[in-house]
């Protein structure tokens, strides 16, 4: 009983061939290379922004009273929502029980770990003495005072701590099986180590599959209603500073729905390039692309509807300083940030009604990219446009993002990509045998009908 | 199930199929014969093959659960007893504030969930496991692949060496192999 034929000898083999193969026999040594220098390059300048804010304090940011949150809380509530879209993927769509999720999940999940590291980072960072951020955390200490659990920050902890456990969790048993599909095709005793350690000794047992099963879809069904939790807790910590511009009740279902819509815009970025540096057209067809794209128009025209609801909640309700806000934030000093959200967001956007351009690869990127730095844009202007100007004429004042700002900002692209890129150098990237599944249940539904 | 005990030198012996249905055919064959204790090895879930080996489990669901109730509970308790143990008094708002508390409830009650469930998960399945004796089965490697196996252990009433690889045989798999216990488990 020996594996006599060798090499691809029916269609499953061929598609876990195909994925094992990348971290096995990277295809793209040159450009993966270059990448990473970048991202090397980008990571320095995060230690060195990070060391700069450690040893003079957060007086080098831009942040006065009274615009005490700038880049880093825009950051912040960007990055994490940019990471929801990988678990609405990833999970949502399981439950859904729609199939083409299985070709985008892996890298969607990996893209909401490492953007979940770099959006917990900033708080900490934000705190001014960020090495004692684990005060927070309620321990018996010396001085015998809790953490303030009335406080957002404290729930901020425990939400992004959640979070990450749980993505990790996920994205940990939903990559074991690849992981022991690697180890089995390893030839190098190194890799053979390495992902026979990973994967645990996963053998593929029929009652190890059902409790995995079980696991792996009651993990994604609390994965998702925790994705709704974080970011509403999000919109409540606005919620919770009296701020003009702050309180609207449509801020829940709109900082989700914007979470997820700047998410699916880099997912799709992320594909896009994947698809193309790694050769996955096979896996990552047009139709996935597609898919994304409506996905992304979808979520879009949501958000839009939140810009509108809450123009209409602050019109209606009449109240002076609400009205006064959105007139700062449509003609203000800010004015730039509300438009480029506006045209960064949904002008393109609109492209993708149509087919062609939904599965034309480098349209979507650029759309994608289009609507990553519009929700960028409608992040700075949450904070900044409602900060700026509050009740009081003796508390106006503005802000500019100093060097160190957009160099932490910078920094922390890399602090994405580093990890990223190891991930596409080193893991499948793609759900073999998720495809596998798929494929084999098609089969049969065909044979049924 | 438990796996057989390191009692004798013989593991079991496995099958190999190149399709689903075979081995799901070949499970069905084996226990008309009065064959109990089967394994099934597939590169990715197949529906219906865990209960045609008879096996149901709920564990699982029942840790999440549990984990669930005792993570609401650290999160409420934890929160209830701080603000009772260090009382700040802010303009006279309630100590026990619940719509503030509830949100960190939330939270730890998923956290543990999630981790009760994917612990039972690897407990019940007795992972990690770096060795195991099936691995020293030469073709056992495209079980990951697209190869479907089928395990019958030792310490099955009717397993019997020559008696078992002939009824192994009658199902025309590709190959039968012989699974020894290897060294003996740590």
């Amino acid at each position: 009983m020996s594996d006599a034929t060798g090499g691809a000898r029916s269609p499953y083999a061929a598609v876990t061939a195909e994925v094992t193969g990348i971290p096995l026999h990277y295809p793209a040594p040159r450009a993966w290379w270059i990448c990473f220098g970048v991202a090397l390059l980008l990571f320095a300048t995060f230690l060195v922004a990070a060391g700069v804010l450690f040893l003079y304090g957060v007086g080098v940011w831009g942040n006065n009273i009274p615009v005490n949150w700038g880049l880093a809380i825009a950051n912040y509530v960007w990055f994490l929502g940019i990471g929801h879209a990988g678990t609405l993927i990833s999970a949502l769509l399981l439950l859904l029980n729609a199939h083409w999720r299985n070709s985008l999940n892996r890298f969607a999940e990996a893209m909401t770990l490492f953007a979940v590291i770099c959006a917990g980072l900033y708080p900490i960072l934000h705190l001014g003495r960020p090495w004692r951020f684990y005060w927070v955390f309620p321990y018996p200490n010396t001085m015998e005072v809790w953490p303030q659990f009335k406080s957002p920050l404290a729930w901020d902890f425990f939400a992004v701590l959640t979070y990450l456990t749980v993505s990790v969790a996920f994205w940990y048993i939903g990559i074991v099986p690849d992981l022991a599909a690697t180890r089995d095709r390893a030839r190098k005793r190194r890799q053979q180590v390495f992902y026979g350690l990973l994967a645990l000794g996963w053998r593929g047992s029929a009652r190890h599959w059902t409790r995995w099963r079980q696991a792996y879809r009651l993990t994604a069904a609390i994965a998702v209603p925790l994705v709704v939790s974080v970011h509403s807790e999000i919109s409540l910590l606005f919620a919770a500073g009296p701020i003009p511009g702050w309180a609207s009740t449509v801020f829940p279902p709109y900082f989700v729905l914007g979470a997820a819509f700047s998410g699916f815009a880099v997912v799709s970025m992320i594909a896009v390039v994947l698809r193309h540096a790694l050769g996955l057209g096979n896996l990552v067809r047009p139709r996935h692309l597609d898919l994304l794209g409506k996905l992304l128009l979808a979520t879009g025209m949501m958000t839009a509807y939140g810009y509108c609801a809450e123009v209409f909640d602050v019109l209606y309700s009449g109240r002076e300083h609400e009205i006064r806000t959105l007139t700062d934030r449509l003609t203000g000093a800010y004015a730039w940030s509300y438009w480029g959200a506006v045209i960064g967001n949904f002008v393109p956007l609109q492209l993708l009604w149509f087919r062609r351009l939904r599965s034309s690869p480098t349209a979507l990127f650029l759309i994608g990219l289009s609507v990553a730095i519009g929700m960028w844009f409608e992040r700075y202007m949450l904070l900044v446009s409602s900060l700026y100007r509050d009740w009081l004429v003796s508390s106006w004042g503005e802000y500019h993002a100093s060097f160190w700002e957009w160099a932490l900002f910078a920094g922390m692209l890399g602090v994405f990509l580093v990890p990223f890129l190891l991930f596409v150098r080193a893991l499948p990237v793609i759900s073999a045998f998720e495809v596998n599944e798929a494929a084999l249940e098609e089969k049969e539904a065909r044979r049924n009908a | 199930m438990r796996e057989p005990a390191p009692a004798g030198n013989v593991f079991g012996m496995i099958a190999q199929f190149d399709d689903p249905d075979r081995l799901k055919d070949g499970i069905r064959r084996l226990r008309d014969q009065g064959y109990r204790r089967m394994e099934a090895h597939t590169p990715f879930p197949i529906e219906g093959l865990a209960e045609m080996l008879d096996f149901r489990d709920n564990r699982i669901a029942w840790a999440t659960f549990a984990g669930g109730v005792l993570g609401a509970a650290t999160g409420y308790g934890m929160q209830v007893y701080t603000n009772l143990d260090y009382v700040i008094d802010i303009g006279g708002r309630p100590l026990i504030s619940n719509p503030a508390f509830m949100l960190i409830t939330f939270e730890l009650m998923v956290l543990f969930a999630v981790l009760a469930g994917i612990g039972a998960m690897l407990l019940l399945n007795r992972l990690p496991r770096l060795h195991h004796p099936l691995f020293d089965v030469p073709a056992f490697h495209m079980a990951s692949t697209d190869r479907f196996f089928l395990v019958v252990y030792a310490d099955d009433d009717r397993f019997d060496p020559a008696a078992t690889r002939a009824a192994l045989e009658a199902l025309t798999p590709i190959g039968i192999e012989d699974v020894l216990q290897g060294e003996a488990p740590e």
